[in-house]
Order: C-alpha cells, then structure tokens, then sequence
C-alpha cells in the first residue's frame, strides 16, 4: 500500500465523496416528495391521475437507473433539443428511480394502518387534508421507516452509476486513477473506504431509529 | 408533425443490417450472466441464511459481517474490486463476464440469505412449541411446519430478487463487458452521420426491452404474494 499516494489523492475522493452526498441527498428529497403525493393520490384513488402513477411505478421500478439515464441523458436531448448537466440529470434520474420505491413503501405503510383511525378522525370533524396530516401521515411515516432507510441506503448507492454520464463521483475518481496510475490496490481501497463513511451512518442510524421507534 | 417519420426519432437504425438482433444478443448477454448468478445465489443464500439462525456466536458474527459488507457496497464498487484488483493484487486475469457472475453470485447470496432469514425468524416461536407438544422430531418439525411456511414468505420476494438482478446487470457495461448497451454505443457511433438521432430511439428501445424482461416477473411475484397473504 502506497500511504504518500492516498495522502495525495485523498481530497480529491473528499471532493468526489460531498459531489456524491449531494447528488444523492437531492435525488432521495425529490424522491421523498415525488413518493408521498404518488402515494396520497393512490390512496384517494383519485381518477385518471391514480392510472398514470401507477405505469409510472411500473415503469421505473422495472428498469435499470442506468438505462434511465442514458435516455434521460443521451436520447432525450436528441429529440427535443433540450441539453441538460449530467449534474441535473443524475438528480433527475435518481429522482425517478426514487419517487416509485417511496411511493410503494408509503402506500404500503398507509394501507396498514387500520380504517377505524379514518373513521374516529371523521367523527371528530378533522377534513381530508388535516386527517392525511395530523393522522395518517405520521403513523405511516413511523409504520414505513424501516422501508425508507432501505431505501435511502438503496438510492446512495444507485448513485454509484453516475460516473457513467461522467460525473465526477467516487466510481468516476477511482476509475480514472486506475486508468492513469495504475494504483489499482490504493484506488479501490480510498473507494471502499468513502462508500464506507457515506453509507455505514445512515445504516446504523437507520437500525438505532427503528428499534426506538419500534420500542416507543 | 409533418415530417414525422423514423429517422426523426432515431429508430431508423434498428432496422438497418442485424442492428435488432444485435441489441437482443446485448440483452442476452445481460440476462445469461443474471440468470447464472440467481441459479448460484439461491442455493447458497438458503444454506447462509440457514446458518445465520445458529446459535453459533462465532459463526453468526463473520456471516454477518460478509453480509453486510456486500450488502452496503455499491454493486458497482464490487464489480471494480473484483474486476481490477483481480488482475493487480492476485495477478489473475478474470474477464469482464467471469467477475460479473462472481460479484452477482456474492451479492446475490447475501441478499437471499437476508431474505431466508428474516423469513426463518418471522415464523412464530409457538409453531416450534405446538410442534414439539405434537412429539415431532427436530427434522420433522423443520420439513413439516417451518420449511412450508417460509417458503410462502419467500418465494414471491426470491422471484423478485431476479428482476433486481436482471436491472443490476446492465452495470456490467462498466467493466467493459459487450452487452446491451454498449452495442447500442457501438450502432449509434457507426451510425452518427446518417442518424443522428439514433441515440433517443436506440435507448428508448433498451428501457423497453428491460422492462419487458422485468415487468411479468415482478407481476408473478406481486400474484403469489397476493395469493398467499398471511
């Protein structure tokens, strides 16, 4: 192991490390956004837009995040004229991939909660908004957490593929070094090591949340 | 749209030469490497989960940490260290397609023995209690009560295993392997003068394909799930 080389070349991973926080925290607050209101109209059951949510769903919970981007990135513009920065289009991407995981496990966490909560909340007067706000929304949120945190960390990680519409993350770091250096061994260990730092917290933050909240 | 036709749109290029039976032999490739690997992972992801219900400390703590470890790593972060540090640091050359189907058997075995054992440890205790009170032995209580049980709990998330790993696979472009999309790089560099679109309608087809490849399996899962709600 060549300790001066990862000396040099460790704020160049710290640089690629926050790019990949970013375009992750972005795309998983999209996703969180986009996933709550899909899972309201689902649970309205609100016409017409209930069918688009759901393709949508299928749709992007059936293909691959890197085939969406290299549509999203490389086809799209072709046709429309419309150029995007890869930085955009990952957000975009993740966002899209996200949005159907959230919207899945919140509506599942909604449907779990029994009718009789909608009915008493009904009975006290609260409207449709303050029910989905005040008693629905939290019980599903707490109900659904430990899908979210899988998810959360499943996203993280989906950014990994952004290196392929070239953004400079992590994977575009470390492949680049390999190819210019050849510190293969140096490379891959700064690699698993930031991936480590991004992801170990949320797992285990995630883990400490659930037992909590399970317990309370 | 007047002068609407395929060109526009880039699929003109599909039907030139065997572009079409190109991108399905891309896809094939992608699919034979998931295919593999699910046929790896489910046998060992069964004996590991298994393993993981011991008693055994010792033999709990390191499957936990193998598991985790794979299971929080990228896919894409394992393809490279399997695929680069290979070839560096044991001085063996393992071709694209060899270090998928490694990488997607280690991973795959990790995600299915989480899947066995959360399933195990969902079956109540009172079903290993009521057994014993029936005077069955340890095997038969395991072949008799829990096995049939887990196995409902576990086919329909074990078949969606396979359409996760069908999506993972196309990250072997990464690591230079000929598959799908990279032979729709390959059709739309040869083709960039006379089609300039052809990324839009090459990539539109690729999105369509996967999910054709997907979508009736995850319905399967989504059927046997409903079917055998407990």
């Amino acid at each position: 192991m060549n300790w001066a080389f990862i000396a040099k070349y460790l704020p160049m991973y710290e640089k690629a490390a926050w790019l990949t926080v970013k375009t992750g925290t972005a795309g998983i607050v999209l996703s969180v956004i986009i996933g709550i209101i899909c899972a309201a109209i689902l649970y309205y059951r609100v016409p017409i837009l209930r069918r688009l949510v759901s393709t949508y769903v299928e749709i992007s919970r059936n293909t691959p995040l890197l085939v969406q981007l290299f549509f999203i990135y490389y086809g799209i513009p072709k046709v429309t004229g419309i150029k995007t920065d890869a930085f955009t289009c990952g957000i975009v991407g993740l966002a899209f991939l996200g949005g159907s995981y959230m919207c899945e496990t919140f509506r599942s966490g909604i449907e779990a909660i029994e009718p009789i909560q909608e009915e008493s909340a009904k009975a006290l007067g609260l409207n449709k908004f303050q029910i989905m706000r005040y008693v629905l929304l939290p019980q599903a949120l707490s109900i659904s957490f430990p899908g979210f945190v899988a998810n959360v960390i499943f996203l993280m990680k989906e950014t990994s593929v952004f290196s392929a519409i070239s953004l400079m993350d992590l994977m575009f770091t470390a492949k680049d070094l390999i190819g210019v250096f050849y510190k293969t061994k140096e490379s891959l260990f700064l690699l698993v090591v930031f991936y480590l730092i991004i992801l170990l917290p949320i797992s285990l933050l995630g883990s400490f949340i659930e037992r909590r909240l399970r317990r309370g | 749209m007047a002068d609407f036709n395929l060109a526009s749109i880039g699929l003109d290029v599909l039907f030139k030469g065997k572009n079409m039976a190109r991108l399905i032999g891309g896809l094939g490739v992608a699919l034979k490497i998931s295919l593999l690997a699910v046929a790896i992972s489910i046998p060992s992801g069964i004996l590991l989960g298994v393993l993981m219900t011991w008693e055994n400390k010792i033999v709990r703590f390191f499957l936990r940490v193998y598991l985790e470890f794979i299971r929080i790593m990228p896919q894409l972060v394992l393809l490279f260290i399997v695929f680069f540090g290979s070839t560096k640091i044991m001085k063996l050359h393992v071709s694209g397609e060899m270090a998928s189907i490694i990488v997607f058997s280690l991973w795959g075995t990790a995600e299915m023995a989480d899947l066995v054992r959360g399933a195990l440890s969902s079956i109540p205790k009172h079903q290993y209690e009521s057994a014993a009170a029936l005077g069955l032995t340890k095997t038969q209580t395991f072949f008799h009560v829990i096995l049939p049980q887990t196995i409902r709990r576990l086919l329909p998330i074990s078949i969606n295993l396979i359409t996760r790993m069908i999506k993972t696979t196309s990250l072997v472009l990464m690591i230079g392997v000929i598959e799908v999309l990279k032979v729709a790089q390959q059709i739309i560099e040869a083709n960039r003068a006379k089609s300039p679109n052809a990324a839009f309608g090459l990539y539109l087809v690729i999105f369509i394909l996967y999910f054709l490849a997907c979508w009736p399996i995850s319905m399967l899962a989504k059927y046997l799930e409903k079917k055998w709600k407990v």
